[in-house]
């Protein structure tokens, strides 16, 4: 068992910023204007996603087919909130969508899809897809000598499909040294604790077992993420893993760790407003 | 069929560098020629047929068109919802090649059968279907497949089928070709796969009989090629469709709702031939379980006779 600190628990993280704030405050705005939406799901992610593409990942909001680009994969598609936020503040496609986020005419659905969504690689959804997606990816771009990494963003329940593991013994055996699994490690899904549910650990030695190289950091500590995904990579030509300990629901008091906010499909008003008081620039 | 199917690969990977070929460990020595010459290009993954799929999508996505082959059976049920999401839904110019359609792995047991592999493809959006009847009709399938667009599920037989398909009737994904017209009130024999061959045995026979008969290689169970079947079964008194599949979803349920939406009036009797909704409770070949299901030719003419008699 790897050893408890204090981010694996949750409560060391600094405060969140004023940019943590204000994506949250999308993700909201998505909320509010489809009325349904994998709340806490999206609020564990918003730091792994803003540090990736505000730091990390060579991108082009105005050419999202950009060949050189770096590729992201949301695998835990229903997290999509926080990527749209994220998105829509790259420039991708304007804020104002999120209002529309699950309806009829809407670009935005309640999983990503690849064709509608400026800057979405994959479509997800069904989970246990975007590993192996982004093995084929790092293979296609090995073959063709380009040098951008495949970043594959990942939830912790959704590391219980059998099809994450073929796919990263798949990238261990190709030696895929621009590979990069993350796992949103919130320590809940949808039914309840992943320690009840499906015990993970001991996560990091799991994917050390497969062959990667493996980080673990908070992950709602935007300076320790930029040090670990920016940070010299070590690992050569294997894959690396960062697990990401985090907290479901973050940043809204009254959804973190709570199961029931796994989803919702009916948000009144009130408690958008509360979630919206939660985060208000202090 | 297979080794024709493969070394097509070969040569479309000789033609065009986005192709790529992955195998889901395969036998020893499985498309050699192809690795030694084209080692970047050639993967021969482990048994994690969900993975191989992803993995092939992830590939089509950067612009390669992967070949990917295993059992048909593993390659249709066990990584169905990646076919569906990673291929399909991305409409991804994956190629999936079945080996072993049918009952060709008849004393394996139900576990290797595939027998609904064409069904459940079917279901698929945007996915082709195509089972040549022969090694020759692979041949010239297998040119056309390169810059076909969207995935397509390509179903193997056993190998060393006779040849019955011509040179001079080409090859046109999604158009069927018509082996005999049918006659003004004759019976239309529709075949896919391998049973073309029996069709057309079953065709000289009647014919023998007295019986005008036609019959149609339905090469492409999707998109249906559904003016030809049109065409030739308003001719018919009795269409007969003939599969080495299950009855439930396959050509026999294609064609017969294309007949129920596409004839005005009187409509010909209909019979669909095929395996019955129930696995194979037999080993034995393929042989003997084509027997089983009566879809030997000298059984598919006492079917055809004792129906149209009757009717």
């Amino acid at each position: 068992m790897a050893r408890e600190t204090a981010f694996r628990m949750g409560v060391a993280s600094p405060p969140l910023d004023a940019r943590s704030r204000h994506l949250r405050r999308l993700i909201i705005k998505g909320l509010d204007g489809g009325g349904r939406g994998h709340v806490g799901s999206a609020m564990s992610l918003i730091e792994i996603l803003r540090v990736l593409y505000d730091d990390v990942l060579s991108h082009r909001p105005d050419d999202p087919a950009w060949a050189s680009r770096d590729r992201c994969i949301l695998s835990k598609g229903h997290g999509c909130l926080a990527l749209y936020a994220v998105l829509a503040e790259h420039g991708y496609f304007p804020a104002d969508a999120l209002s529309g986020f699950c309806g009829p005419l809407s670009f935005l659905g309640g999983h990503p899809e690849r064709g509608k969504v400026p800057g979405v690689e994959a479509s997800t959804g069904a989970l246990g897809h975007g590993l192996a997606i982004g093995v084929g990816m790092a293979l296609g771009l090995k073959m063709g000598g380009r040098k951008s990494g495949v970043v594959i963003v990942m939830g912790d329940g959704e590391i219980n499909e059998g099809s994450v593991w073929e796919a990263a013994m798949s990238a261990a055996k190709h030696r895929l040294g621009r590979l990069t699994a993350v796992i949103d490690y919130n320590k809940q899904q949808s039914y309840g604790p992943t320690a009840e549910v499906l015990e993970l650990e001991p996560l990091a030695d799991k994917w050390r077992s497969f062959g990667f190289a493996v980080s673990e950091v908070d992950g709602h500590d935007v300076e320790a993420l930029r040090g670990v995904f920016r940070g010299p990579r070590e690992t050569g030509d294997q894959p690396a893993a960062v697990i990401c300990h985090t907290v479901k629901g973050k940043g809204i008091p009254f959804t973190e760790n709570d199961p029931t906010w796994h989803h919702k499909s009916r948000i009144p008003a009130t408690q958008i407003a509360e979630m919206m008081a939660a985060l208000e620039d202090k | 069929m297979r080794r024709t199917c493969l070394d097509q690969v070969h040569a479309l990977a000789r033609r065009d560098e986005r192709v790529v070929f992955i195998g889901s460990d395969l036998g020893p020595g499985t498309l050699d020629a192809f690795k030694s010459e084209f080692p970047d290009r050639f993967f021969m993954e482990g048994v994690s047929e969900q993975a191989v799929i992803g993995m092939a999508a992830g590939m089509a996505m950067e612009g390669y068109v992967p070949y990917v082959n295993t059992i048909a059976t593993f390659l249709t049920r066990r990584c169905f919802e990646q076919v569906a999401v990673d291929v399909c839904l991305h409409n991804l110019p994956v190629r999936l090649i079945g080996s072993g359609g049918g009952l060709v792995y008849a004393p394996l047991g139900p576990t290797h059968l595939a027998t609904e592999d064409m069904a459940i493809m079917r279901a698929l959006p945007n996915m082709t279907v195509v089972a040549p009847a022969d090694a020759d009709e692979m041949t010239r399938f297998m040119a056309t497949t390169l810059d076909w667009p969207g995935p397509i599920y390509i179903r193997l037989a056993k190998g060393g089928d006779p040849i019955i398909s011509r040179d001079a009737d080409g090859f046109r994904t999604g158009k069927a070709i018509t082996l005999r017209e049918v006659p003004e009130g004759g019976v239309a024999l529709i075949a896919i796969g391998v049973m073309v061959n029996r069709a057309l045995k079953a065709a000289e026979t009647l014919a023998g009989e007295g019986i005008g008969v036609g019959v149609l290689n339905v090469h492409t169970l999707k998109p249906l090629d559904s003016d030809t079947i049109l065409t030739q079964a308003r001719q018919a008194r009795a269409v007969f469709t003939l599969e080495e599949h299950t009855v439930t979803g396959g050509l026999g349920s294609a064609v017969a709702e294309t007949l129920i939406e596409g004839l005005e009036g009187a409509h010909p009797i209909v019979r669909r031939l095929g395996i019955p909704d129930a696995f194979p409770a037999a080993y034995g070949s393929q042989d003997s379980l084509m027997e089983t299901y009566g879809l030997q030719p000298e059984q598919i003419v006492e079917t055809v006779l004792a129906t149209v008699r009757k009717g």
